[in-house]
């Protein structure tokens, strides 16, 4: 399929074609991007790194939920300035295929969490439980 | 896949209809290697957030044994972080000087990234033998199970991305930026930036989660 495609674009010529699939088809990287993509990586690693290791919060869960954010921001920031993610990339469905991933990664990571923690909470034999045991 | 692309080059102008496995006249997807190298890497994130969910589940199930707390050296993740992060805006300057055609560039901005990225397996496996030195093997608990198996494929991933990265520059120096050779290194660059997505997962929930106490 995509064998088809490729030849069928480069049958018109070489590099002069390329560079307008280029423009239209593929993101055009640029310094500006890399380096606002690269300070804003750089400043959302360290401070996780700085409050865990400075032990910032007393909570472990408010310092979780705050690693957690930075995490989401810095993966979206990684999409945006170094994948070039966006709704135009190969008409759309690149970003379809990503949503579509995410939804996925949801699930697996809620609904396994969510039916672990109740098994191992249901199965957990509590002092009054084995009182009552036979 | 480009071996069929490099063969079909020459003579697909000349191919006899019967020979297209296109409708003429038919722009849609005009990268299409592209798009699936991208469904590929989908997939490939599916399969971290199995791993990942593993290592949700079992991650505080020590079995008495050494905890996140007692044998992570936050200080060597950090350098270790860097050393990706840092591989992935020298492999964005390379993309830079594919788009300008400097051949020579590229090659230097690609050696530079294949270096950090072999910096940041040898400290990997400094960690691991040193992990494994002390008894903190895979076996020893559920955690240290689901630790190795998610670092690891990370690991495995980056060095794949390494022995790639070398075959791209033998294809560069010898053939220059050739069409393919360009489209390569696009799927390259989505790769290791992917791996470094990936990394930011693995250094937040697995390291920095698994010290709090």
């Amino acid at each position: 399929m995509s064998a088809g495609h490729d030849t069928h674009g480069h049958s018109h010529g070489h590099d002069s074609h390329g560079d307008d699939h280029h423009d239209e088809g593929v993101p055009h990287s640029t310094l500006k991007g890399y380096t606002i993509g690269f300070v804003l990586s750089v400043i959302l690693t360290v401070i996780p790194f700085w409050l865990v290791m400075g032990k910032v919060f007393e909570s472990s869960s408010t310092t979780a939920l705050v690693i957690l954010g930075f995490a989401a921001v810095q993966i979206v920031v990684h999409m945006i300035y170094f994948l070039h993610m966006n709704t135009k990339v190969e008409g759309g469905w690149s970003m379809l295929a990503l949503i579509f991933t995410l939804v996925l990664v949801v699930i697996t990571l809620a609904g396994s969490l969510w039916v672990m923690y109740h098994l191992n909470h249901n199965m957990m034999p509590s002092l009054h439980d084995m009182k009552n045991m036979p | 896949m480009s071996d069929t692309a490099a063969t079909l080059h020459s003579g697909d102008v000349h191919a006899p209809d019967n020979q297209r496995f296109y409708v003429p006249g038919d722009h849609h997807p005009e990268n299409g290697t592209l798009l699936g190298f991208w469904l590929y890497l989908m997939s490939d994130c599916l399969i971290f957030a199995c791993l990942f969910a593993v290592h949700a589940v079992v991650g505080r199930s020590y079995a008495a044994g050494p905890s996140g707390a007692d044998l992570f050296d936050l200080p060597l993740v950090a350098l270790n972080t860097s050393m990706l992060l840092l591989s992935s805006i020298t492999y964005g300057f390379a993309m830079i000087a594919m788009q300008k055609k400097q051949v020579k560039q590229v090659l230097v901005w690609l050696a530079i990234t294949g270096l950090f990225g072999a910096a940041f397996i040898g400290l990997e496996l400094y960690e691991f033998h040193h992990l494994i030195h002390e008894g903190a093997v895979p076996q020893r608990s559920a955690f240290l199970s689901s630790f190795f198996t998610l670092v690891g494929t990370h690991g495995l991933h980056v060095t794949f991305g390494i022995i790639w990265l070398v075959t791209l520059m033998v294809q560069v120096s010898r053939h220059g930026l050739t069409v393919e050779n360009r489209r390569r290194l696009m799927c390259l660059s989505m790769f290791w930036h992917f791996l470094d997505v990936v990394w930011i997962g693995v250094f937040t929930f697995v390291y920095l989660m698994g010290v709090l106490p």
